[in-house]
This record gives structure tokens, C-alpha cells and sequence, in this order.
């Protein structure tokens, strides 16, 4: 069963079409990642999704569950940690945790044994007492996935789980989330950072402007971009205009020349490793030193910024994207 | 906001109690609303714990009221102030505490704008269960409030004939008044954008309800027109309800508006809280 199934998805905010017919399948048991720049719709959908607004329009069923008709029967398999941590930041992290788990229905005597055992788990069992206000960013990240996870729902929300936060924090976050879904969790991820898409999800939907423009496993979406890339470094500035020439020949594709003057990347088409190989050995042929050489598939960031950069161009014509 | 640098050696999370830690497989039963309620009123009072500063509006400001009154009108309007005071406590314990009512707003508005809402609209929880908690924590206010300003009363002279008895039993048709006159301020609290268009509104609302009312002077010595408003403001009929009760007597009239307007005020501004909550 998928956890997650929408179709033609709509809402609006006044003149706004924040969300503009999103279809989004969601297989159960993964990380789905939904990729978007600032303003693209990604908290909306969620925000339908969890049953705090009402679609304007289409379907969402999760689980099966239509999110209009019965959002009680969805809240009881959801769980959301917000854009901005969804804890009281008046209370203690304890007593963050013994509210929910008393609203969840738990007695009183086991709400405090399982926020206990959370703040254990989650590395907070010193800050139990303070207020929530006094933690820093990432302290308070893990007490927001923790309240999530106080009853292990079927689907968890995560909505930028780690924006603002340091490298190691972020790390922590994610080796969290890949728990959760170790033990049969549905995570819908939604993301500016392409690198957290790429860590986590198995299946990504690019959003721009309230419309899904790209959808696919991590490798199709690279792969709609070109095989992948082969970057290259000369030792002398004089000998790139030849090594062009050379490179075009050989791999049978543009090859452009970056802004550093020692520097050139292709974008390959066909057959990668062998093709980047040959090249290397055509420019030793011809005299040419190569000081480093990298052969990659494109990163996410080289895919979304094509995509957006398509679906940017489709609606306003007059727009001049500078080629990074 | 305070920030408080993180500790260096701050543990991370153990990869290994995580998974002990998701085997959580007590599937608990949906709560009853009385008991999210509760729930959600014990959130408040751990709120006044935390932050017993805010207290200071149901102690300082009903002590400074009746002290006001009693000394500036007391001579003026029943010949002393020890004369006075006999009218005007059950009134002024009623403006206190109305007064302070429009704080749950405001506690509602600061809330809505914070991630911890969103979590709590995705609970499979009774709809008006953290509504109902804000008031619920509010009634603990406005016992205190009320309990200042019998103390201080007291103290300065007022002697209620209903005794202790009556006493106690004014202050629970106020509390219990009250408690279905904070929906206003909640349907407030949710439609206004800022906490200070909240307070702005309020004010508008109370302060011709609390003083064009039967609270300061009898209202038998206005002009006819402003009689007619007086007589039907749901704060004068709780005034006289509560008033009576205080003296030993029993005013079923003012009762009887005062239940009617408390059931009328819960039924529209509760339909209405719930409405936009559901929306927001």
C-alpha cells in the first residue's frame, strides 16, 4: 500500500497558486524526498498532508485515509516535525515529552518513562529540565523528532528537518531519521539541500512554482541531466584551448571552459568511464599535462538547476539565468 | 531568546537506544476530551511555574483597583469610604476578574504563531481540548485574582453579610462566568494578527462593558438612555447576581441572565473559536 497518494493537488493563497496540482505517489516504508527552492509549495503540501489546511482542490489519501473526509483516522497514523521546532518552548524537555505522550492517551506514570527513555535515547538526559528555550538549535531538533516518534507513527513529516543547523548536528539528525525508517517508518522529507535529499531519499520530486517538474529515483533524475561529468585541470593556462579540441574529438560532446583559466568540464552522454579514459590518454598523446582529473555523475545541484532553470524559462521568457 | 551555547561534549544520540527506543509498540487509547482538556490545562499552570512573573496582573492590578476606588470615590459617592466599600468589592472583584479574561487571547495568539500548534492540530485529540486548556488554567488565575481582592477587602473594611459561605459561592458564578466569556477572547486570540491587536480590541470591549455597568455607582442615577444599556450588560447582571449572593441573599432574576448569557457567550464565540481554529 503507498503511504502517500495525491493527485492534482491544489491551494491557493489569494492570488497565489502556492500548491498547483501536485501528484505525488509515496511508497511505504521510504524516505521520499520533496525538493524545493524557498516559496515552492513543499510546506503547503505537507501542511495538507498533516490535515492542518484544507486542499482547495484534488485528492490525498494517506494510507488510504482521504485527508478531508477523515483526518482523524490520518492524525492517528501521522506524526510532523515543523519547519520551526513543534515543541513549547516555555516547558522543559520533559515536560514537552509527558504532555504529548498524556495527550497521545499513555497513563501518566508511563508518559514519564517514555520520555525518559527518549531523552536517553536522544542524548538530552542532562538538558531534561531546562526549558526548552535555553537549548541550542540542535538540542532542540532532536527533542522536536523525539516528541514525533513518542508513539512511532506510520508517516512522519519532516519539514526541514535541519535547516539552520551545524554540520554535526545535521549528521546526528540524520542518522536519526535513518533509524526511524529502519524500523518501518514512512518519512516524507521535504528539503532545499540537495545533499540531504541525496543522503536520505530513495525517490525525489523536484517542486518549483506549486508543480512537481521532475520525479524519480536519485539516479533517473542525474540521469535526465547526462551520464555525468568529467572535470579537468591543466597544469598551463596556454595549453587549453588545444586540450578543447582534443577533449571534443574524443568524448563527442561540448566541452566548455570554466572560469578558471586551467580549468574545463564535459558533460558525457554515452558510455563514461571508457570514453573519459580514452581522452586522458589522447591528451598525454599530445603533451598535454593534466594536474587533476575527476569523473563524476552530476550532483543534485547540477539537476536542479537545470530543472528549475527549465521550468523558470517556461513562464517568464524575459528571464536571463547566468550560467554558473 | 536566550541562546545558550551547546556543551562540547554534549552526547549524541546512541544509534543503538534508538532502536530500542522505536520498538514502542503501547498502542495507548484515545484520550476523552476531558482528559486532553486537562492535559492541556496542566500545560498552563506548568506555564505560570516556569514564568511566576505573570502573576503579577491578578495581584498587583486588583489591589490597585480596589484601593483606587474605594479611597477616590468612597467619600464622594456613599458619604466614606468604609460605606463604600460594602458596594463596591463584589463589583470590582467582577471588573478584576473580567479584565484579566482578555490575557487568554493573548496567551492564544503569542501560541498559534509558534511550530508547537501544528503539532497539537495533529493530534487525534477532542478538536477544542487545547482551547478548553487555556481557559481551564485561566480559572486558577482568576481564583487568585479574586481571592486578593477579598483579602484586601477585608482588610480595608469589607464586611459581606452572606459571610464565607456567600463569599465562596460569588466567586464560583464568577468563575464560572467567566470561564464562558473567555471564548471571546480566544475567537480573538486566533483572528487578530498580533498580540498587541488583541489587547487594542479587548480594551474596546471592556472598558465600556466593566464601567457602563452597575459595578461603581447604583445605576438608578443615570440618564434614562444609558440605563437601558446598563440594566442588559451581562456584567451588571453578573454584578447583581454575585452581589446578592455576597450579601446572603439570592437575586434569581440576575441569575437567571447571568446563566443565559454564559450559555449564549460558550454556544457563539466556542462555535466560532472552533471554526477558526479548524481554518488557521
Amino acid at each position: 500500500m503507498n503511504a502517500i497518494e495525491t493527485s492534482g493537488l491544489v491551494k491557493v493563497f489569494g492570488d497565489t497558486r502556492a500548491v498547483d496540482g501536485v501528484d505525488l505517489t509515496v511508497p511505504a516504508g521510504t524516505v521520499y524526498g520533496l525538493l524545493g527552492p524557498n516559496g515552492a509549495g513543499k510546506t503547503t503540501t505537507v501542511r495538507m498532508l498533516a490535515t492542518l489546511l484544507r486542499p482547495d482542490d484534488g485528492e490525498a489519501r494517506v494510507f488510504g485515509h482521504d485527508v478531508r473526509a477523515d483526518p482523524n483516522a490520518v492524525r492517528r497514523l501521522v506524526s510532523l516535525t515543523g519547519q520551526y521546532a513543534s515543541v513549547d518552548e516555555d516547558l522543559t524537555g520533559t515536560e514537552n515529552l509527558v504532555l504529548l505522550g498524556r495527550l497521545l492517551g499513555h497513563t501518566r506514570a508511563h508518559a514519564r518513562d517514555r520520555a525518559a527513555q527518549l531523552l536517553e535515547a536522544f542524548g538530552l538526559t542532562d538538558a531534561a529540565a531546562k526549558q526548552v528555550k535555553h537549548y541550542s538549535g540542535g538540542m532542540r531538533r532532536r527533542l522536536d523528532i523525539a516528541a514525533s516518534i513518542l508513539n512511532t507513527p506510520k508517516l512522519l513529516f519532516l519539514d526541514e528537518p535541519t535547516t539552520g543547523l551545524d554540520p554535526r548536528s545535521r549528521n546526528q539528525v540524520w542518522d536519526i531519521v535513518r533509524a526511524v525508517v529502519a524500523h518501518g517508518t514512512t518519512v516524507l522529507l521535504t528539503t532545499q539541500y540537495l545533499d540531504e535529499a541525496d543522503q536520505l531519499a530513495s525517490r525525489i520530486a523536484v517542486i518549483d512554482h506549486g508543480k512537481v517538474i521532475a520525479e524519480g529515483t536519485k539516479g533517473e533524475l542525474k540521469a535526465s541531466v547526462g551520464v555525468g561529468a568529467v572535470h579537468l585541470r591543466l597544469r598551463d593556462a596556454d595549453q587549453r584551448s588545444r586540450a578543447q579540441q582534443v577533449l571534443t574529438r574524443a568524448l563527442e560532446c561540448d566541452v566548455l571552459l570554466d572560469s578558471d583559466p586551467v580549468a574545463l568540464t564535459a558533460r558525457l552522454t554515452g558510455r563514461a568511464t571508457e570514453q573519459a579514459a580514452e581522452a586522458l590518454a589522447q591528451l598525454a598523446r599530445e603533451g598535454i599535462t593534466v594536474d587533476t582529473f575527476s569523473l563524476g555523475q552530476p550532483s543534485l545541484d547540477e539537476v536542479f538547476l537545470a530543472l528549475t532553470d527549465k521550468s523558470g524559462k517556461s513562464d517568464t521568457s524575459d528571464k536571463k539565468e547566468a550560467a554558473a | 531568546m536566550t541562546v545558550t551555547k551547546e556543551p562540547e561534549l554534549l552526547p549524541a544520540p546512541k544509534a543503538e537506544d534508538l532502536a530500542a527506543v522505536l520498538l514502542e509498540t503501547v498502542q495507548p487509547t484515545r484520550p476523552s476530551a476531558l482528559s486532553a482538556s486537562m492535559t492541556f490545562g496542566w500545560r498552563a499552570v506548568l506555564k505560570i511555574k516556569h514564568v511566576p512573573e505573570q502573576l503579577f496582573d491578578v495581584t498587583a492590578f486588583p489591589i490597585m483597583m480596589i484601593l483606587m476606588f474605594t479611597y477616590l470615590f468612597g467619600g464622594a459617592l456613599a458619604g466614606s469610604p468604609g460605606e463604600y466599600i460594602q458596594y463596591l468589592v463584589p463589583g470590582i472583584t467582577v471588573t478584576s476578574v473580567v479584565m484579566i479574561t482578555m490575557y487568554t487571547g493573548v496567551a492564544v495568539n503569542t501560541d498559534i504563531e509558534k511550530g508547537v500548534f501544528d503539532r497539537f492540530r495533529t493530534l487525534p485529540i477532542w478538536r477544542p481540548a487545547p482551547m478548553v486548556g487555556y481557559i481551564l488554567g485561566d480559572l486558577l488565575r482568576y481564583v487568585l485574582a479574586s481571592l486578593t481582592i477579598m483579602i484586601v477587602g477585608l482588610i480595608l473594611g469589607f464586611r459581606p453579610e452572606g459571610g464565607f459561605v456567600g463569599v465562596v459561592l460569588g466567586v464560583a458564578v464568577l468563575v464560572a462566568f467567566s470561564f464562558a466569556f473567555s471564548w471571546i477572547w480566544t475567537m480573538f486570540g486566533l483572528l487578530m494578527r498580533s498580540e498587541k491587536s488583541v489587547m487594542g480590541v479587548s480594551m474596546l470591549v471592556l472598558f465600556p462593558l466593566t464601567f457602563l455597568s452597575n459595578v461603581y455607582v447604583d445605576p438608578a442615577t443615570m440618564p434614562g438612555w444609558l440605563q437601558a444599556f446598563v440594566n442588559v450588560n451581562p456584567i451588571s447582571t453578573l454584578v447583581a447576581a454575585v452581589r446578592s449572593l455576597m450579601a446572603g441573599g439570592f437575586d434569581g432574576n440576575a441569575m437567571l441572565w447571568t446563566l443565559g448569557y454564559g450559555l449564549v457567550f460558550t454556544a457563539v464565540f466556542g462555535a466560532l473559536t472552533m471554526r477558526l481554529y479548524n481554518r488557521k
